[in-house]
């Protein structure tokens, strides 16, 4: 049984965008694809803890602005020849706002 | 019903053209490859490294037979169509079996040309061209001493290198006084020449085969002088014929090669053709990066995306011959239209030769010292007007302005723990290393299996070296033009045509319009397009999410994602009120470090995202207004105090810094644009390493371009002189405007005069006087929308961008 916490509406995160959520835990990353998905990851890169929330989004990946590696917004895997794994939650969008399971 | 590809020839260049097929069409065709050799497909232009005994045949294996098999390719390796049946489409081999095709790729290479010499069938001469010949080879040196090697190119010389390491002593006969003679004129054949025979390594020069002897294999060879020699194997490197046989007998129009047009189709519609076997506008090829260019080309249409067509450019040759560097590229030899330019040192083994025609370079040998060359092929390939660096091009690019660390050593002197990229900490060894595991070929897929060069990209050029070493003999890394991205096979000067002349308006319009790969582009192609639509329509709606992170919010991140602030200050003067505002401002938010730049500027640094517009409001309410130092952008006027104290200023170089940067400030640039008024020519605002410099004089202003500190270090190039403060601002605003207008995304001042040259811009800032004023006034109606501080708008409007959606707990 998963436990979702409402975040806001899904216009609040601009396309190709992201919106930050803080937590007890630290920072979470909202994201919103061109397409309307909606993903959450732990706002760290894997590799020097760039904040993802502020990176370029283009299909469902993410540039950490950092040091441009390219982590998967379902996964947080980092993509290509990179190593790497940052947490994901799960999310759901119902009646136009965003839910994450923490 | 997918419909069915057929590749005949498991080489680089058809299995290439398969690669890039899967990536632009995966599900497109059921394909299906023929190749004569029993392997899958292996790295041609490695065979010189097993023979020399540097690598084992695994290593060199770019698809390994699982490939096949994973990407639903079937593969009859060993299996040789010997008929194609064009008008029921079908294709016939050697044991009768038959196959159906509805496009049909043929990339079935070349093979080495075998000079009709009696006794050409003897046991012991053989080629060099595939890993039977190397297993040949390698056996013969096990048991056999002597070998002669027949041709005194670049395959010769590698075959004649690897032999004498595996012990034998060889003999290489040439029949011109010329070794490489493709490559190399007569000095630098010279020194290359005496310095593999010191090696070990014989040579008969000017010597013609008559006939190759011997009674149950080759004894020895006869020259037509009359001369002979023993030996026990001879290697027949002479050069290579397209195969077109198979092309030929199913009535495909073959000249030297098969004859393709520039989307690689051949006289028959269904019919596509790659690779050493085509022919196109009269040329054959050898060499690989043409290949991998029709490889691209091909897919595209196989793809039917149709928009791709093959241009053959100038190629380099750039190769390592037995540890000896060359490089050459272009016409090298001259006619009586061209003039040389030449330096040589035989004590130090080093030759260069450029050729200049019209006051372009097209064409360099260079011998022994080879650091310059991809820099030398650039010029020629951007046509560069290169009369203004003429005087010292020769002993290299850190000579024209250049002194930062960039190439200056030879990569293959260097130990395998010498640090190549100091921005991510990779070595040479771990580089080298990365290529050969992985089988990279190009500089990007260096740069995301090893980080080198991704950063600041100073050592891009000794990257590129350590590929060309690693990969070695007529590996050719620089393709005939560099795509934008990813996304995209069209470089940057096409994507900004097209915005041109298409009328493309905004990102989304111009991705489908140039049938971008990926929906949504990458991080690298979109804040590129943003640019360059928003310096072509005025009108352009900018997109925030395309912009990287310090230009969308107006600050400079920091590792530990807070953000900086540099108010700006007019040409770096200030006032009591001022500093006592950012002081108060300082305390209020807990700036941890304030600190002076380089620019005469005030940095706040470790301030809080949510802080940001807050902080602003206050720094507007001072009197300030956003310093530009997060942006591609003018970032900053550096002046001295000039004639107002100065006891040697001539000019109030403060004053008219002040009205540069008012009239300046706000722009957006391909990259950051810095600017400095220096009062005398002492010049202590440094304005000749600036992309935009002024120095004062009794007489008036010299205006100076193209500088940066940094990484490579540039002086300026001398722009012009003029007489008042007016022509100053003028010419400034003009300049500023051709760079925007044509110069690359992220490309400074001075790599895009070094690609344009210096004349051009000379030509079309000072020389025409119309076209200097039309340009300037484009720069101001530009800048009377761009004049708004982001810092008080955002403030006022879009603070919520700046805080958390939510906060739990």
């Amino acid at each position: 049984m998963q436990n979702w916490t409402e975040v806001g509406p899904v216009e609040s995160v601009p396309q190709k965008g992201s919106r930050v959520m803080t937590t007890p835990d630290g920072d979470v990353a909202i994201f919103r694809t061109s397409g309307d998905e909606v993903f959450a990851l732990f706002d760290q890169c894997p590799h020097k803890k760039g904040p993802l929330s502020q990176g370029i989004v283009y299909d469902k990946r993410v540039a950490c602005p950092l040091h441009n590696w390219v982590i998967d917004l379902s996964s947080g895997e980092a993509t290509g020849p990179d190593e790497g794994c940052t947490r994901s939650f799960d999310t759901k969008v119902e009646d136009g706002l965003i839910y994450i399971a923490l | 019903m997918k419909e069915k590809l057929v590749l005949i020839g498991n080489g680089m260049a058809g299995v290439r053209t398969l690669e890039e097929l899967r990536k632009l069409a995966p599900e497109k065709y059921d394909i299906t490859v023929f190749g004569d050799e029993p392997y899958g497909n292996y790295n041609r232009i490695m065979l010189s490294p097993v023979l020399a005994g540097d690598k084992t045949i695994d290593q060199i294996m770019i698809n390994d037979r699982q490939w096949y098999i994973d990407n639903g390719i079937t593969l009859h390796a060993g299996k040789k169509i010997t008929h194609i049946n064009r008008v029921k489409r079908q294709l016939e081999t050697a044991e009768g079996e038959v196959f159906d095709y509805d496009r049909l790729l043929l990339a079935t290479g070349s093979r080495p040309f075998m000079l009709p010499l009696p006794g050409r069938d003897l046991p012991g001469v053989i080629s060099f061209r595939d890993i039977a010949d190397v297993d040949t080879m390698l056996e013969t040196a096990k048991s056999h001493k002597k070998a002669v090697v027949i041709g005194g190119g670049l395959l010769g010389l590698e075959a004649a290198n690897g032999l004498m390491i595996q012990g034998m002593e060889v003999t290489v006969v040439h029949i011109a006084d010329v070794l490489m003679n493709q490559q190399l004129d007569k000095p630098a054949s010279d020194l290359m020449l005496h310095e593999l025979e010191a090696k070990g390594l014989n040579f008969l020069m000017s010597h013609e085969t008559a006939a190759i002897e011997g009674k149950k294999r080759v004894e020895k060879v006869v020259f037509k002088n009359g001369t002979e020699i023993d030996t026990d194997l001879v290697v027949m490197a002479v050069g290579i014929r397209p195969n077109i046989e198979l092309a030929q007998s199913a009535g495909i129009h073959c000249e030297r090669g098969i004859v393709v047009d520039d989307t690689m189709q051949t006289f028959d519609p269904k019919v596509y053709a790659v690779g050493e076997c085509v022919q196109h506008r009269g040329s054959t090829f050898g060499l690989v990066a043409p290949l991998f260019e029709q490889a691209k080309v091909c897919a595209n249409h196989l793809a039917q995306m149709g928009i791709a067509r093959y241009v053959s450019s100038i190629t380099s040759t750039k190769l390592k011959v037995t540890g000896i560097d060359l490089f050459s590229a272009g016409n090298f030899i001259g006619d009586e239209s061209t003039e040389d330019l030449v330096f040589k040192d035989a004590a130090r083994h080093i030759y260069k030769k450029l050729v200049i025609q019209d006051d372009k370079l097209i064409g360099a040998v260079l011998y022994g010292d080879t650091v310059d060359g991809a820099w030398y092929f650039q010029l020629m390939r951007d046509g560069t007007d290169v009369s203004s660096i003429r005087e010292n091009m020769l002993f290299g690019q850190h000579h024209i302005g250049d002194s930062g660390h960039g190439a200056t050593n030879s990569v293959d002197g260097l130990p395998d723990d010498a640090e190549i990229c100091g921005c991510n900490g990779v070595c040479k060894g771990d580089i080298v290393k990365a290529i050969s595991k992985h089988s990279l070929f190009t500089l990007d897929e260096v740069k995301s299996h090893t980080k080198a060069s991704a950063s600041c990209g100073s050592c891009t050029g000794l990257v590129e070296q350590l590929l060309a070493s690693t990969l070695g003999s007529d590996f050719n890394d620089t393709p005939s033009k560099k795509p934008m991205c990813g996304c995209t096979s069209m470089s940057h000067g096409e994507v900004k045509n097209a915005i041109k002349e298409q009328s493309l308006k905004t990102i989304s319009d111009l991705m489908v319009a140039l049938e971008w790969k990926n929906a949504d582009g990458c991080h690298s192609c979109r804040p590129a397009l943003n640019y360059y639509l928003l310096s072509t329509w005025p009108d352009y709606q900018d997109d925030p999410q395309s912009r990287f992170i310090n230009e969308r919010v107006h600050a400079n991140i920091q590792k530990d994602g807070t953000y900086s602030v540099v108010p700006r200050i007019w040409g770096g003067v200030t006032n009591a009120n001022e500093l006592r505002a950012i002081a108060d401002i300082s305390d209020k938010y807990k700036v941890p470090t304030v600190k002076i730049t380089g620019g005469q500027r005030i940095d706040l640094l470790g301030v809080k995202k949510d802080d940001l517009p807050k902080m602003w409001a206050d720094l507007s309410e001072a009197g300030f207004v956003s310093g530009h130092a997060y942006g591609k952008s003018l970032r900053t006027v550096k002046t001295c105090v000039g004639s107002e104290w100065c006891r040697f200023g001539t000019q109030d170089s403060t004053g008219l810094g002040i009205k540069v940067e008012k009239m300046t400030w706000g722009s957006w640039t391909p990259h950051k644009f810095k600017i400095a008024v220096s009062g005398c020519p002492r010049n202590c605002a440094e304005a000749t390493i600036k992309d935009f410099g002024i120095v004062c004089v009794d007489s008036g202003y010299e205006l100076h371009v193209g500088g940066n500190g940094g990484i490579k270090v540039r002086a300026t190039d001398f722009l012009c002189k003029v007489a008042t403060e007016e022509e100053a601002m003028e010419y400034c605003a003009a300049f500023m405007q051709l760079y925007r207008e044509d110069a690359h995304y992220l490309e400074r001042t001075a790599p895009w005069i070094e690609r344009v040259g210096l004349k051009s811009v000379q030509a079309k800032v000072v020389d025409d006087h119309d076209n200097r004023k039309v340009l300037a006034q484009r720069f101001y109606a530009s800048q009377e929308k761009s004049q708004d501080d982001p810092w008080a708008e955002h403030a006022a409007k879009q603070r919520e961008n700046y805080i958390p959606i939510k906060q739990v707990g």
